[in-house]
């Protein structure tokens, strides 16, 4: 299996040729991909399957605060939690990471405090990325100096939908290259598409493999800041996406729907969506992650169930 | 000579749960036969399982906040027109409460009127019964020092075994009349009334939530509701001896507020306020009077 991108350097070379090769992939059949997905989420996950999933997908989540309200109290109450979600139970798993705006980035780190949890930072001008470039990479510099491990970045879907495919390419090559820390490691780099405001299912996956190609660690549906966010459709394709991606040139990239996801049952079905798409290779937070707030404590409340045997109740987990 | 009426299709209804101000079916599936006093069998009732439980504690939960948050003249109101609409329903019911505890139709016709009369009774105490268990207290030192009634928030309550219909308002009413939100297993014998009395509740302003009826076994869901920890109180009024204790058991968990099953005669007389209280937090506040100034007090 080749794990480059020779086979693709000639599509990347012009507008003309990367529009030629995205609007040549197939067309997604719109009701197959609901219907598939709808299908795959009715799985029933009981007991220990259960079990293992919810501290899957507790381990799995980007624990996210993205507001103007942020403050740096609340910044160490949320690292505080990622660290140690539930402490009336020390056998629970961390979370993957804390996801906050870049000016929060030192805050965070210095409340986790070296521990096994990513600080994640939204970049390039986050949600609406309309700014200039110079903007958004200065911003993604800045995230990256402050000690981001990740850097979350939109990408301009007011480009995209006019067509201008290699700018969106471009963009997200530059910002990749702004992730390099000076001593030669990089964040790993997250590209937010905004689903929600592509339209089609066929830009999605247009969208998809340009951030593929452009070299994205991590795909993502959303910000959470619009009105239709991660679902299971459109998280089916882009992991159908990921997939074919990796068969085609060994190289392996993550995906995080982000938003709307708040209970343990859709959780689960995002997970069964992982193992029977691309399988188990994604089935840890270092390929798959939840972008997500108020998910953490439902999952937490299911998991009091399974160990208790009592229904938990919301003044059980923290209010956040 | 075949009749027209002999000629239309029977139309049966499908009793259905209410949660959340929705007419679910039981997420289980199940049905059980209900019959009359002798046996005949009457309709398929939900069996509900522990998910309609936990389903329903959740749609309580959610309805909290708006319901215990409304004003007391509010609740007051959509009370009295619950009373309204079950007025219009008269008929309908003495059918059903007629045919669930085997009473003539007069006997039922009293029942249901003592149902609807106990409606509007309620109905009139939400916006006095602060007066009565809340007030201000002497206290010394230049501060109010005021007592007011909270509810306890989400009640499950075990509806009568019995009295299928005036027993249960006499239930739920109390509860609610005080900003409560409740979680009801109806009588597992005679769930029809309850059932029907749903179809009141939405029609009647009541916002969805406040009120959840569950048809089905007290001895399945009740355990799960008395561990529950989002659960505030419970009311035993309709759980054997056995049962009780059990329920009470699992119910010192988180501390729920327990009422034991008292044994009730004759569920038409003055009920009282203690079924109102018995879901009712105090709340004590102090305010600095004015003038604390180099004057001093002017208390």
């Amino acid at each position: 299996m080749p794990t480059t991108l020779t086979a693709f350097a000639d599509v990347t070379t012009s507008d003309s040729a990367l529009r030629r090769f995205l609007h040549g992939l197939p067309g997604v059949d719109a009701v197959g991909l609901e219907a598939r997905a709808a299908a795959l989420g009715t799985r029933s996950i009981k007991t220990t399957a259960k079990a293992y999933a919810i501290d899957l997908a507790i381990s799995m989540i980007d624990l996210t605060t993205l507001e103007g309200a942020d403050t740096p109290g609340k910044v160490r109450a949320l690292s505080a939690k990622a660290v140690n979600p539930d402490p009336t139970d020390r056998t629970t798993p961390m979370t993957a990471a804390v996801c906050v705006y870049p000016d929060m980035v030192a805050t965070a780190k210095a409340a986790l405090n070296g521990a096994d949890v990513k600080v994640a930072s939204v970049a390039t001008a986050f949600p609406a990325g309309r700014a200039a470039l110079p903007v958004k990479l200065a911003d993604t510099h800045d995230a990256v100096a402050a000690g981001a491990d990740e850097i979350d970045m939109v990408i301009d879907r007011g480009a995209f939908l006019a067509g201008r495919y290699l700018e969106t390419y471009e963009l997200i090559k530059a910002v990749k290259e702004a992730c390099v820390r000076p001593d030669g490691t990089a964040a790993r780099l997250k590209v937010i598409f905004e689903t929600g405001e592509l339209s089609t299912y066929d830009n999605i996956r247009r969208a998809s493999w340009i951030g593929m190609l452009a070299g994205a660690d991590f795909i993502k549906t959303s910000t959470g800041k619009v009105g239709v966010n991660a679902t299971p459709a459109n998280t089916l394709l882009m992991l159908e996406a990921v997939r074919d991606f990796k068969e085609q040139t060994g190289i392996q990239i993550g995906v995080k729907p982000a938003g709307g996801i708040r209970t343990t049952k859709d959780a689960i079905k995002f997970l069964v969506l992982v193992n029977e798409t691309v399988g188990e290779d994604w089935l840890s937070n270092h390929w798959f992650r939840f972008g997500a707030s108020s998910l953490l404590n439902d999952l937490l409340m299911q998991r009091q169930k399974l160990s208790t045997g009592r229904y938990s109740g919301p003044d059980y987990v923290t209010v956040d | 000579m075949a009749t027209v009426e002999s000629t239309r299709l029977n139309v049966f209804k499908t009793y259905k749960l209410y949660v959340g101000g929705k007419f679910p079916r039981s997420e289980s599936g199940r049905v059980y036969e209900v019959t009359d006093s002798k046996g005949k069998w009457l309709a398929n009732a939900p069996l509900s399982s522990r998910k309609d439980a936990r389903d329903a504690v959740v749609a309580a939960r959610k309805a909290f906040g708006g319901w215990s948050g409304a004003t007391a003249y509010n609740r007051g109101q959509i009370l009295y027109r619950i009373a309204e609409m079950l007025e219009g329903r008269r008929e309908q019911f003495v059918r059903e409460v007629g045919e669930a505890e085997g009473l003539s139709k007069s006997k039922a016709a009293a029942v249901v009127d003592a149902a609807i009369d106990r409606w509007v009774w309620y109905a009139g105490w939400t916006d006095k019964i602060g007066q009565i268990v809340g007030g201000a207290n002497p206290v010394a030192g230049p501060f109010f020092n005021l007592s007011t009634p909270e509810p306890t928030g989400v009640v499950t309550v075990v509806a009568p075994q019995d009295s299928s219909f005036l027993g249960l308002i006499s239930v739920i009413a109390p509860v609610i009349a005080t900003g409560n939100t409740a979680v009801v297993i109806t009588s597992e014998k005679s769930p029809l009334p309850a059932l029907s009395l749903g179809e009141v509740l939405a029609t009647s302003d009541l916002p969805g939530g406040v009120v959840n009826i569950l048809s089905g076994k007290a001895a399945e869901m009740g355990p799960h509701l008395a561990s529950h920890q989002d659960v505030n109180a419970i009311d035993l009024a309709g759980a054997d001896a056995a049962l009780a204790k059990e329920l009470e058991i699992a119910a010192a968990d988180n501390l729920k507020r327990v009422l034991r099953p008292q044994p009730v005669d004759d569920w038409s007389a003055d009920p009282g306020t203690s079924r109102m209280t018995a879901f009712l937090e105090t709340k004590t506040v102090w305010h600095p009077t004015g003038s604390l100034g180099s004057g001093g007090s002017s208390y």
